[in-house]
C-alpha cells in the first residue's frame, strides 16, 4: 500500500471550529460531516484505499468554492477536489485532516452556441451530458474515457481525460477553449474564452492535467464537433500479438487514421466473449476493432483499403460491419470489458502505460513472462493507435499477498513501459496510485520544475496535496522577482 | 545583437545560461530571429541562439513522432516529412515576408511563439502537437517533460507552458512533435460577392457540417485579388473559402455536399488540389493581408461570430484585414500609432477576444502593449509562474509584458 501522510494533529483537533466556520459559506444542508454519510467520499476509482476526509462541501456556486478556499487557506486546512470519483488513480482519494470540495452539484448546462461551436457547461456536468445535450444537432464532444456516462468535465480537465476516439479527435487538453478556476486564494479568474488561442502564458494547458493541485475549476468552455455522417466498425483477428501489432503499424504507415483502433490480447478476448457473446473469435491470440467514418461509400472505401492491408498480415478472421447494428455487435464485448473481467475475478487492477507501438510485440511478450512469475492472470486492453495499454492485472482484495502482488506487477510494467520509451500515465493520471514511480520517468530537476509551478500556484501545497509528486521531497518555495 | 553566442549542444546552452543567471545578465533568445519584429524588442547586451541545434533526432512515421533540435529550419522539417508523405498537422506559417527577416523560420521559434495555420480551426495548434521537450530555465538546469509517446499524462504538462511563451521561461533545445500522413488530395470551395458576416455565416454553416472542413476563410475582395489562384473567381464585397483535405474520393464527395448545402449563399466555385494548396499556403503566411512597409500588423482570435465586428473597427481606420479560422483570426494591416492600437484591441475586447500587436516600429511596441494587459490576480500568477523557471528574469526580459 502507498503510505499517506500524517494529518496535521492542530487541523484534526479543530474539526469542529473548521465545520462551524465553513457551514455559514455555503449553508449547513451543503456540509457532510457525519461518519455514515462519509463514507460514499471514502474513495475513488481505485476502490483498494479508503480514507474519510473531514468534511465534505457541496458548493452550488463559483463565489461558495471561492469562499471555502479562502477560509481554508487562512486556516491551513488541506482540500480535496472531486467530480464523481471515478479516477483510477485515486486522484480523489480523501486525508483525514482534509475537507473534499464535491462539485457535483454544480451541474447546469451554461451556453451551447452552434454558430461558434461551443459550449460553456459547470464543471459538475457528466462527460456525455455534453454530448446529450448537442445530440439533437448531431454535435458532440469529442473525449470519450470509459467512464462517460459518470465522469464529470471538471475530473476530465484535472486528468486530461483520452479515450477509445483520441487517436482522432484529440484529449481534453486539445478541446477546451476556456476556463474559471478559483485560486487557493479565493480569487476567481475567467481564463480563455470562445476563441482558439489564448494571450500570454498558456493557462489551459498548465491547468488540464494538473490533477486539482493548481486550483479548482468551477466553469469549462469546451469545443463542440459536428458528427461525421456515420461510423462503421470492422474486427481483425490474428494468430500473434506480434503479427497484430505489426498490422497496426502497416495501418498508420499507410495514412489512415481510424477514429479508433482497439487491440485485445487472447485473456482478453475470452473474457469479454463470455460476458457480451458479441462473437468474438476465440480462436485467436490478438484481435483489432477498426472504426472508420463519412458516408457509406467513404466508409466502403476506407473498409476495403483496410481489409487489404489486414490480409497481408494473415488474418483468421476478418468481419466487416455492414450496418450500424453490426458495428454495435463489434463494440459491445470491448465496451462492456471491464465488466467483463470483473465477472471472472474478484478484484483488478487497470494499468494505464502508453508505449512507442513498435514496441508492442516486446512489451507483450514482457507482461506474459511476468503474468507467470507472478502467479497472476492479466488481459491486456488497449488503444493500438497511440500506444496506450490497459493491462488488467487479475487479483483477490481479501488476501493482502494477492494486493501487494497485484500492485509490484503493476509497478513492473510501468516501469518496462518508461524502459521502451513510453510513459507510466497515458489518461488516468498519476494520482496517489504511481506518484512514487514518478522519479523513474523524471530526473530529480525535471520533478523539481514541476513542483515549482505548483508552489507558484499553491505556495502552502493544500490543494490535493500527497498527490503525483512523491513525498519525500519538502515543497519548493517561489518567490516572484 | 553584435554578441550571439550559439552553442554546439544543450550543455553549451545550459552553462551560457548559468553563467548569465549568476552575473543577472539578461540574454535575448532566438532561433534565427526570423520572427525578432515580433511583440516587444528585448533589451539585452547578449543574444543567445539554438540555430546550432539542428537536425531531425527521431522520424518513426508508423508512430506518427518526429524529434528535432530546436534550431532545426522548419523547411528542413517539413521535407523530410513529406518524404514519407506526412505534414506538420497546425500548418505553422512562414512569416518572414511579413516580418522582412530573411532567415529560416526554426522548430523551436515555431513552438516558441505558438503559431499555427489555416488547419488550427479543425486540428488544434501548434502547442497541441507537442509530445515533448528538453529545455533549459533560467537557472541553467537542464529539463524534460512529456515524451516522444501520443498519449501522456504523467505530471504537470510543462511542455504546453513553455510552447508559447516567447523564450521567457526557458530555452527549449529539443522538440517531439505527433504528426500525421498528409492528406492525398485537397479542394476548395469559393463563395463570391458575400459580405463579412454573411461570409462568416457560410463558413459557421461549412464548419458545422459533417464533411470536415479543415480551412475556412474570409477575403474582403481587395485581399482576395492579390492570390492568383482566385484569378476570376472574386466579386465585391468578398469570398468566402472552405478547404477539404483527405482522400480522393472523399475530397470529390464532400465538397459537392458541402457546395449544395450552402447553395443559400450562392453557387460555389471550385479550386482543384494544386490551385487550393498554393491558395491556402498564401492564407496561412498572411500574405492577402498586403500590409504596407508602413502599417502596424494585428492578430486578433476572436470568437468567429465576432470577427465582423472587429473588421469594422480596421476598415474604419482605412485598414486592410481578412479572416482565417471561420471568422476567428482577424488578420489587420493598419497605420502604427496609439490611436488605431486602442481601437483595434478595444474592438478585441469587446467582442471577447485578444490580439497580438504581431508587427509595429520599435517606438510603438516598446510604449504599447503588445499582448492584452493581465488583470492584477493574473498578474501575479504570471510573475510566480516565471520566478518558478527563470528566477533572476534573465530570459527574454519584457519580451511579452514591460517588467516581466
Amino acid at each position: 500500500m502507498i503510505a499517506l501522510p500524517e494529518p496535521k494533529p492542530e487541523v484534526l483537533a479543530r474539526r469542529d471550529a473548521i465545520l462551524a466556520g465553513i457551514a455559514p459559506l455555503v449553508g449547513p444542508e451543503a456540509v457532510i460531516d457525519e461518519p455514515h454519510c462519509l463514507r460514499a467520499y471514502e474513495s475513488d476509482g481505485l476502490a483498494s484505499y479508503r480514507q474519510a476526509p473531514l468534511a465534505v462541501v457541496l458548493p452550488e456556486t463559483t463565489e461558495q468554492v471561492a469562499a471555502v478556499l479562502r477560509f481554508c487557506r487562512r486556516e491551513g486546512v488541506r482540500v480535496v477536489p472531486r467530480g464523481a470519483g471515478t479516477s483510477l488513480s485515486g486522484g480523489a482519494l480523501p486525508l483525514a485532516d482534509a475537507v473534499v470540495i464535491g462539485l457535483m452539484r454544480m451541474n447546469r448546462i451554461l451556453t451551447i452556441d452552434y454558430v461558434d461551436r461551443v459550449a460553456t457547461v459547470q464543471a459538475g456536468v457528466t462527460n456525455l451530458g455534453i454530448t446529450a445535450a448537442v445530440a439533437k444537432k448531431s454535435f458532440f464532444y469529442a473525449p470519450d474515457p470509459s467512464s462517460q456516462l459518470a465522469c464529470m468535465i471538471g475530473g476530465n480537465i484535472a486528468m486530461n481525460s483520452g479515450g477509445a476516439h483520441c487517436l482522432k479527435y484529440g484529449v481534453t487538453a486539445n478541446n477546451v477553449l476556456g476556463l474559471t478556476i478559483v485560486t487557493i486564494e479565493g480569487e476567481i479568474l475567467a481564463l480563455g474564452g470562445a476563441h482558439l488561442d489564448a494571450a500570454g502564458y498558456d493557462w489551459l494547458g498548465i491547468l488540464t492535467g494538473s490533477e486539482g493541485q493548481l486550483a479548482i475549476v468551477t466553469e469549462v468552455t469546451v469545443r463542440i464537433l459536428r458528427a461525421s455522417e456515420g461510423t462503421r466498425a470492422m474486427l481483425a483477428a490474428f494468430r500473434s500479438n506480434e503479427v497484430a501489432g505489426a498490422c497496426v503499424a502497416a495501418i498508420i504507415g499507410s495514412g489512415i487514421i481510424p477514429v479508433a483502433l482497439e487491440f485485445m490480447d487472447r485473456p482478453a478476448i475470452h473474457a469479454c466473449e463470455a460476458f457480451a457473446h458479441a462473437g468474438y473469435p476465440l480462436d485467436a491470440e490478438a484481435m483489432l476493432i477498426i472504426e472508420v467514418e463519412g458516408n457509406q461509400a467513404e466508409q466502403d472505401d476506407l473498409l476495403a483499403r483496410l481489409g487489404e492491408i489486414t490480409r497481408r498480415f494473415d488474418p483468421s478472421s476478418v468481419r466487416v460491419a455492414a450496418t450500424p447494428e453490426e458495428s454495435a455487435a463489434i463494440w459491445k464485448g470491448r465496451k462492456g470489458a471491464f465488466g467483463a473481467v470483473g465477472r471472472i475475478s474478484p478484484d483488478y487492477l487497470c494499468m494505464d502505460g502508453v508505449i512507442p507501438t513498435s514496441q508492442l510485440p516486446r512489451v507483450l511478450r514482457r507482461i506474459g513472462e511476468m503474468s507467470s512469475a507472478y502467479g497472476l492472470a492479466v488481459a491486456n486492453i488497449f488503444h493500438a493507435g497511440d500506444g496506450n495499454l490497459h493491462p488488467l492485472i487479475l487479483f483477490d482484495a481479501n488476501d493482502p499477498q494477492s494486493m501487494a502482488k497485484a500492485e509490484e506487477f503493476g509497478a513492473e510494467i510501468l516501469k518496462l513501459c518508461v524502459a521502451v520509451g513510453g510513459c507510466l500515465t497515458g489518461e488516468h493520471g498519476v494520482g496517489v496510485e504511481k506518484r512514487d514511480l514518478m522519479p523513474v520517468q523524471f530526473s530529480p530537476a525535471d520533478l523539481d520544475q514541476q513542483r515549482r509551478v505548483k508552489s507558484a500556484f499553491d505556495p502552502d501545497w493544500l490543494l490535493n496535496p500527497s498527490k503525483v509528486f512523491p513525498l519525500t521531497v519538502a515543497p519548493p518555495v517561489v518567490r516572484a522577482a | 545583437m553584435t554578441d550571439i553566442e550559439a552553442p554546439p549542444d544543450e550543455a553549451g546552452v545550459a552553462a551560457a545560461i548559468a553563467a548569465a543567471a549568476v552575473a543577472r545578465e539578461p540574454l535575448s533568445i532566438i532561433g534565427n530571429a526570423s520572427k525578432a519584429p515580433m511583440l516587444r524588442p528585448v533589451q539585452a547586451a547578449r543574444t543567445l541562439s539554438t540555430r546550432e541545434l539542428a537536425g531531425i533526432t527521431l522520424h518513426s512515421p508508423a508512430e506518427l513522432v518526429l524529434a528535432a533540435g530546436a534550431g532545426t529550419p522548419l523547411a528542413v522539417i517539413e521535407q523530410a516529412l513529406a518524404g514519407q508523405g506526412q505534414h506538420l498537422i497546425a500548418e505553422p506559417p512562414d512569416l518572414r515576408a511579413l516580418l522582412g527577416t530573411a532567415a529560416p523560420p526554426t522548430l523551436g521559434g515555431t513552438v516558441g511563439t505558438n503559431l499555427s495555420g489555416p488547419r488550427r480551426i479543425a486540428q488544434g495548434a501548434m502547442r497541441d502537437h507537442v509530445l515533448g521537450l528538453r529545455a533549459v530555465n533560467g537557472e541553467g538546469i537542464p529539463i524534460r517533460s512529456g515524451g516522444r509517446v501520443l498519449k501522456n499524462v504523467t505530471g504537470l504538462d510543462l511542455c504546453k507552458l513553455i510552447a508559447g511563451s516567447h523564450g521567457t521561461l526557458a530555452v527549449m533545445t529539443e522538440i517531439t512533435l505527433k504528426v500525421l500522413p498528409a492528406p492525398e488530395r485537397t479542394g476548395t470551395l469559393a463563395l463570391s460577392a458575400l459580405d463579412a458576416a454573411t461570409g462568416v455565416a457560410a463558413l459557421a454553416a461549412a464548419l458545422g457540417s459533417p464533411y470536415a472542413v479543415s480551412g475556412a476563410a474570409y477575403l474582403p475582395e481587395q485581399a482576395a485579388v492579390a492570390l492568383p489562384a482566385l484569378a476570376g473567381l472574386v466579386a465585391s464585397p468578398g469570398v468566402a473559402l472552405a478547404r477539404i483535405e483527405d482522400f480522393a474520393p472523399s475530397v470529390a464527395y464532400r465538397t459537392e455536399r458541402l457546395a449544395a448545402e450552402l447553395a443559400r449563399f450562392g453557387t460555389a466555385q471550385r479550386i482543384e488540389d494544386r490551385e487550393s494548396r498554393t491558395l491556402w499556403q498564401a492564407i496561412r503566411d498572411a500574405v492577402p493581408l498586403g500590409a504596407r512597409p508602413e502599417d502596424a500588423v494585428w492578430r486578433v482570435s476572436v470568437r468567429p461570430s465576432g470577427g465582423p465586428r472587429v473588421a469594422a473597427a480596421a476598415a474604419a481606420l482605412d485598414g486592410r484585414w481578412f479572416f482565417d479560422w471561420g471568422g476567428g483570426l482577424v488578420w489587420i494591416a493598419a497605420r502604427a500609432d496609439a490611436a488605431a492600437h486602442r481601437a483595434i484591441t478595444e474592438a478585441a475586447g469587446a467582442a471577447g477576444g485578444v490580439w497580438m500587436l504581431l508587427r509595429a516600429p520599435d517606438a510603438l511596441r516598446t510604449a504599447l502593449p503588445v499582448l492584452p494587459p493581465v488583470p492584477p490576480v493574473l498578474g501575479r500568477l504570471t510573475r510566480r509562474v516565471k520566478a518558478a523557471f527563470d528566477p533572476a528574469g534573465i530570459l527574454n526580459p519584457g519580451r511579452m509584458y514591460a517588467g516581466i
